[in-house]
């Protein structure tokens, strides 16, 4: 792809970039190794020191606890419905709004598609103490609902979707309103299908942002049984300096990471696509 | 379906009845209509009640509060460790932001190419950035312990006294900023990728032809051609890293001494643990003023560079 690939005499230099990089990127695996080798050891072991890790005996010991004993499970189901519902939530508003400034003129539609682009300037801490607030005078802290809906506001998957309806050609759905065809069954079944990979960009960012998401259920989910994976794994670091259990703890961070990570192979075509889409942008 | 001609058309179907209209109506507003409910609710509603409660005193025992004007801001900038956390937050975007341009480029570069090699080595960068925080700092923790940690084990088979990272003021903060490069260095090395792939190939072949050396070909070719990407990764640092929170609380608590307490914590902790509302609600404002300035004067300043 770099044309200085093709340029002659710089064999042995690129060589020597790509065995620096390939170093580096050893070392940047190093913590993660270090984790999953732990996560190996029995915890009485590392008790007294981390540095038998190299040697056996190694045991599967800490992974089965976590199907005993913890509130991994819980968790995991939470940051799943939670997850979901935040992707599937923004998708289905994006879609619908993102047609909406495309395609669907109303009066004022060119200035409220401003507002909602100003909208991205909005960080999330500017917004919180009122959030919990507004959430606080409703009674809903600690359901699904409070976890999911601030989720919904941002302006980020409309932009995107407006954009990508914008490039759609308007002959396409000029055609289906010859046929007397209504907005919504044009938006349905003429222009939607066409914006699938931009769902899936979408989609995916979402998901990932709404799993990873810490600040927000933090505060919002206070009992143990609605905290997602997020909130949970880090309450669980707080009696860390007792080095009890450590082995356990590693292996509660290698399972919870094992989704996301799973979703990160299966999909990092679109993920790549999708940053390398929002930089061009 | 295209082959359809359009232009003579189109005011026929205008008018035509049942079917879509081509015009302004108001039903179309219903597309944008569900999406505003929740942009309204919880994004303009929240920013101006947040306004408004920076102004409020609240009394934690009757559960009222009383507009105080700028009180809370008057406070704020009278607070030793409010200011503390400010100058932390600071440091930390100073330490990090750069390190994220000039990694995440050279990165870009090396790893610009089509074979496997690169390929996996591009997810192994950016894979870390899909971790969450939560894990991201159990893993760090396991680096940093001086017990027990990776660096001091490495440290004491060398003969050397492990360090305590975490627990030292000089050194938390550049301890939270290794390991949030080792989170998300991946994003603005794919950002990079993306702009060194809209570069033409035929410039850096003319550039051969004209025996430019490889460094020149980057000073004049490569970085010209990337720098509206190097803004954009500049801008999005800046106000990413503004908004340091899990890593420190995680890792450090703030500590030693709030030598590591970012303004995010500090909002956190006034808010939700001393339940001073309108103290945070104050605080956040002024960390959103400081994103903003920031941004725009990076905006301003390199658009100015780029005229000149």
């Amino acid at each position: 792809m770099a044309a200085s690939e093709h340029i002659v005499g710089r064999g042995i230099g690129n060589k020597l970039i790509l065995f620096t990089v390939i170093l580096v990127a050893v070392f940047w695996m190093l913590p993660i190794a270090w984790t999953l080798l732990l996560s190996f050891k029995p915890n009485s072991e590392l008790m007294i020191s981390t540095a038998s890790a190299f040697q056996p005996p190694y045991t599967l010991k800490n992974y089965t606890d976590i199907f005993q004993s913890s509130g991994v499970f819980r968790w995991l189901w939470n940051s799943a419905v939670v997850s979901v519902g935040v992707t599937a939530g923004i998708l289905i508003l994006s879609s619908l709004a993102g047609y909406g400034f495309a395609r669907a003129e109303f009066k004022g539609r060119d200035v409220i598609f401003i507002l909602v682009l100003l909208g991205l300037a909005v960080p999330e801490q500017a917004v919180i103490i009122a959030r919990h607030q507004i959430f606080s005078d409703l009674k809903m802290h600690n359901t699904y609902p409070a976890i999911i809906l601030p989720g919904l506001s941002s302006a980020f998957g409309v932009f995107l979707m407006t954009q990508y309806f914008k490039a759609i050609p308007k002959d396409i759905d000029e055609a289906a309103m010859l046929d007397n065809a209504s907005r919504f069954k044009i938006f349905w079944k003429v222009l939607l299908p066409l914006t699938i990979p931009a769902q899936a960009t979408l989609g995916i960012f979402s998901f990932l942002g709404a799993w990873n998401d810490y600040l927000w259920p933090l505060i919002s989910a206070t009992k143990p049984e609605m905290f997602t994976i997020t909130v949970g794994m880090a309450s669980t670091q707080t009696n860390f300096a007792q080095s009890e259990g450590l082995g356990f703890l590693m292996a509660q961070a290698i399972f919870a990471g094992l989704p996301v990570f799973i979703v990160y192979l299966f999909f990092q075509k679109y993920i790549v696509r999708a940053v390398a889409g929002a930089a061009i942008n | 379906m295209t082959d359809v001609t359009l232009s003579s058309a189109r005011p026929v179907a205008a008018k035509r009845p049942g079917g879509a209209s081509i015009g302004p109506r108001w039903t179309n507003a219903l597309f944008v209509a569900p999406y505003m409910v929740f942009y309204v609710l919880l994004l303009v509603y929240p920013l101006f009640k947040g306004i408004w409660m920076s102004l409020l005193q609240s009394d934690m025992f009757d559960d009222t509060s009383k507009f105080s004007g700028l009180a809370n801001y008057y406070r704020l900038f009278n607070d030793k460790v409010f200011i503390g956390t400010v100058w932390n937050t600071v440091l930390f975007v100073v330490m990090t932001v750069p390190v994220f341009v000039v990694i995440g480029l050279l990165l870009a570069l090396a790893l610009n190419r089509s074979d496997r090699t690169a390929a996996a080595l591009r997810a192994i960068f950016f894979g870390t950035s899909v971790l969450s925080v939560t894990i991201v700092t159990i893993i760090w923790k396991m680096m940093y312990m001086p017990g027990n940690g990776a660096i001091a084990s490495v440290m004491r088979y060398f003969g050397l006294d492990p360090i305590a990272f975490t627990t030292t003021a000089s050194l938390a903060l550049p301890a939270i900023a290794i390991t949030t490069i080792w989170w998300i260095i991946g994003l603005p090395m794919m950002l990079f990728l993306a702009a060194l792939q809209q570069i033409p190939g035929e410039l850096y072949e003319a550039a051969a032809l004209d025996n430019a050396s490889r460094a020149r070909s980057f000073w004049s070719i490569t970085l010209p051609s990337i720098r509206r990407t190097m803004l954009v990764v500049v801008i999005y640092e800046i106000v990413a890293q503004f908004q340091l929170f899990g890593q420190a609380q995680l890792l450090t608590q703030g500590g030693p001494n709030n030598a590591s307490r970012p303004i995010v914590q500090f909002i956190y902790e006034q808010g939700f643990r001393s339940w001073n509302l309108g103290y945070a609600a104050a605080a956040s404002e002024i960390l959103f003023v400081i994103m903003a300035v920031a941004a725009l004067a990076q905006f301003f300043a390199s658009r100015k560079r780029v005229e000149e």
